[in-house]
């Protein structure tokens, strides 16, 4: 087998809808009563058939995310780097058409928004760019990780899908975890809103992941842009790639995102909406799937939302984000990516996570151990 | 008493840090489980400014000693590094060495254990390695100097109890080092278990601390450990499985 595209293959989309749509409350309950949960018990779970069983789906993630990760959620906090894009996306407030102020920070200006980001009190940074291979490429990367990485225990990133050899050079500067979301497995729809630039190509980025585990990355995260196109659909397909790479790669660790569409200026209104419930669904599916995944949160969600969510399956929320570069002290003015949704401060987020009765864990790494 | 190297220990019961829902609730609990040697993960804790950290700030005790653990290496050279790193920054030469390159099962690796045990017991460390039930890999841990081994029950974090007891019986029966059961223990009847069978102590970590009131929990641990001790100390009467028969088969040789 070559590659996770090997499997892909096999499945066709409109099938894999319509099982989900046929699933039915004998699936969901056969899925829920199971002790080890298969591919077809997922469809189940993320199937309009569990809805009326969403209580019974909370406790048990509950309870399965606290056997494995305890009573804690980890916090990180993004890093922008750079908002410059050469590709269009519908979705994104970088997108190459979309008339913003381009700008790549410096290494003083990295330097600022560190000092700003540490005293927050930050252990975990996610470093975002977009995509621009001209300024914003393995060299830049470099220099970045080599002044951050004296600062944090572990850094993250979040920046275009690259070449084995590329990873290869980049671990031993100190990254540990890399995200490259899908955001849709409907390859057709994926061409529409990726219709220019090197992100175009969905078969390289359905593949980064291989080419994470086979660099030996630590972490990797995965995910698709909810709202694109049918997230069960969608989040099936995720579920089925993590399957793969955990069997693959059994030395890396993975971490799953949910993120919904947001609206940033001029942008696209999702084709399909996601409400609450189907966000606390897809959540527990996940976890009741996958004991040990790592699910993390982000600040696109409303404070009340992730005041509840705390207790149901997640591990890790980001507080605080600016998704713009330099906004933490640089330039707090300039075009975010996307309007986030909760403003309230770390301290303030870890007030509420202890209130709910769990610790925030801002270390639980250390730069020694890459 | 339980010695290790150059310590006795008073209480069999070995606790970990993580999974409580807060620092002052783990201090409680872990106070309240009388234990002598509870593991901190090294990356975990901010060992550049350790005086400030509020994790080891709530382990100053004088009966309390501190076993760094190298969780998140995933081979013998990462391991030995770990391990000279919290020997600098928490002052102990002790290591409970982890080596799980597999993140989802938090599987020990055998071969790493092995080597990083050969290096770092030459170094002076004491070590103690977390590994499989595996009574061979114990007996050659024993010849690489290692100071304890640390079998598992079950998979950690699984609370499943001794799942392994067949192996851990072989383990203790020919171990020449002390015996710690260390992962899926899951309730204070498994670690009584694990004390009566002879376990020379027991690590217990998420069965207290995600439990409903960790601080009884500990304290229910603590009494399950004594009592199995002191069952092994007092000698279990053998169960009797055999019936006996109504009509002797060798009851000829009598005549």
């Amino acid at each position: 087998m070559h590659s996770f595209n090997d499997i892909f293959e096999t499945y066709n989309w409109d099938e894999v809808k319509g099982s989900i749509y046929a699933k039915t409350g004998a699936d969901v309950e056969k899925a829920l009563s199971a002790t080890k949960r298969t591919l077809e018990d997922f469809k189940a779970l993320v199937s309009p058939a569990a809805a009326p069983y969403l209580e019974q789906m909370a406790q048990l993630s509950q309870q399965l995310t606290l056997k494995r990760f305890g009573k804690v959620i980890q916090m990180y906090v993004p890093l922008y780097l750079s908002n410059e894009c050469s590709n269009i996306c519908t979705y994104c407030g970088f997108s190459y058409d979309n008339k913003v102020r381009r700008k790549t920070l410096s290494p003083m200006e990295i330097m600022r928004e560190v000092a700003v980001i540490k005293d927050m009190g930050y252990e975990h940074v996610l470093l975002v760019t977009g995509e621009d291979n001209v300024t914003v490429h393995v060299d830049y990367f470099k220099k970045a990780l080599e002044l951050i990485r004296p600062h944090f225990a572990h850094i993250s990133m979040e920046v275009q899908p690259m070449d084995l050899e590329d990873y290869e050079q980049l671990t031993p500067y100190g990254l540990n975890t890399v995200l490259v979301y899908q955001e849709t497995y409907h390859r057709e729809d994926y061409k529409k809103h990726h219709p220019k630039g090197k992100k175009s190509n969905f078969k390289y980025r359905l593949e980064t992941p291989d080419r994470l585990g086979q660099a030996g990355i630590h972490k990797m995260g995965l995910g698709v842009l909810i709202g694109l196109e049918d997230w069960r659909t969608d989040c099936f397909f995720t579920a089925l790639h993590l399957n793969y790479l955990e069997k693959r790669y059994w030395q890396s660790k993975y971490s799953l995102s949910f993120p919904r569409l947001r609206p940033f200026s001029g942008g696209l209104e999702p084709k399909v909406e996601m409400n609450d419930r189907e966000l606390v669904q897809l959540i527990c599916a996940y976890r009741l799937f996958n004991e040990e995944v790592e699910l993390s949160i982000s600040t696109r969600e409303s404070p009340r939302f992730r005041n509840n969510i705390i207790k149901l399956g997640i591990t890790s929320i980001s507080a605080g984000s600016k998704t713009n570069p330099g906004g933490y002290a640089v330039e707090p003015e300039s075009l975010e990516q996307f309007e986030i949704s909760d403003e309230r401060s770390p301290a303030e987020i870890a007030r509420v996570i202890s209130q709910q009765g769990y610790e925030p864990v801002w270390k639980d790494w250390d730069n020694c151990l890459t | 008493m339980l010695k290790i190297a150059d310590k006795t220990f008073s209480s069999r019961l070995f606790t970990g840090t993580g999974k409580f829902s807060s620092s002052a609730l783990m201090e409680e609990a872990l106070v309240a489980s009388g234990s002598e040697l509870v593991t901190v993960a090294l990356k975990r804790v901010d060992v550049k400014n350790n005086d400030q950290d509020d994790l080891l700030i709530r382990l100053k005790y004088p009966h309390i000693n501190l076993l760094p653990n190298t969780s998140g290496v995933r081979n013998a050279k990462e391991a030995v590094f770990a391990a000279q790193l919290a020997r600098e920054a928490l002052e102990t030469n002790w290591i409970k060495l982890e080596i799980h390159p597999d993140p989802k099962y938090l599987m020990p690796d055998p071969i790493e254990t092995l080597k990083a045990t050969e290096e770092l017991a030459k170094m002076g460390f004491v070590v103690l390695p977390y590994i499989h039930a595996d009574p061979v890999l114990c007996k050659r841990l024993e010849d690489a100097g290692t100071a304890a081994v640390m079998p598992l029950g079950s998979p950690i974090g699984s609370n499943k109890g001794l799942k392994t007891i067949d192996f851990l019986e072989i383990i203790i029966a020919q171990s020449n080092v002390p015996v710690i059961v260390d992962a899926g223990i899951g309730s204070p009847s498994d670690a009584a278990r694990a004390l009566e069978i002879g376990a020379d102590a027991v690590l217990v970590n998420t069965a207290i601390a995600v439990s409903g009131d960790p601080v009884r929990m500990a304290a229910a641990f603590k009494i399950a450990v004594e009592a199995g001790r002191m069952a092994f100390e007092a000698k279990l009467a053998s169960p009797v499985s055999h019936a006996v028969a109504s009509s002797p088969l060798t009851s000829f040789l009598d005549a």
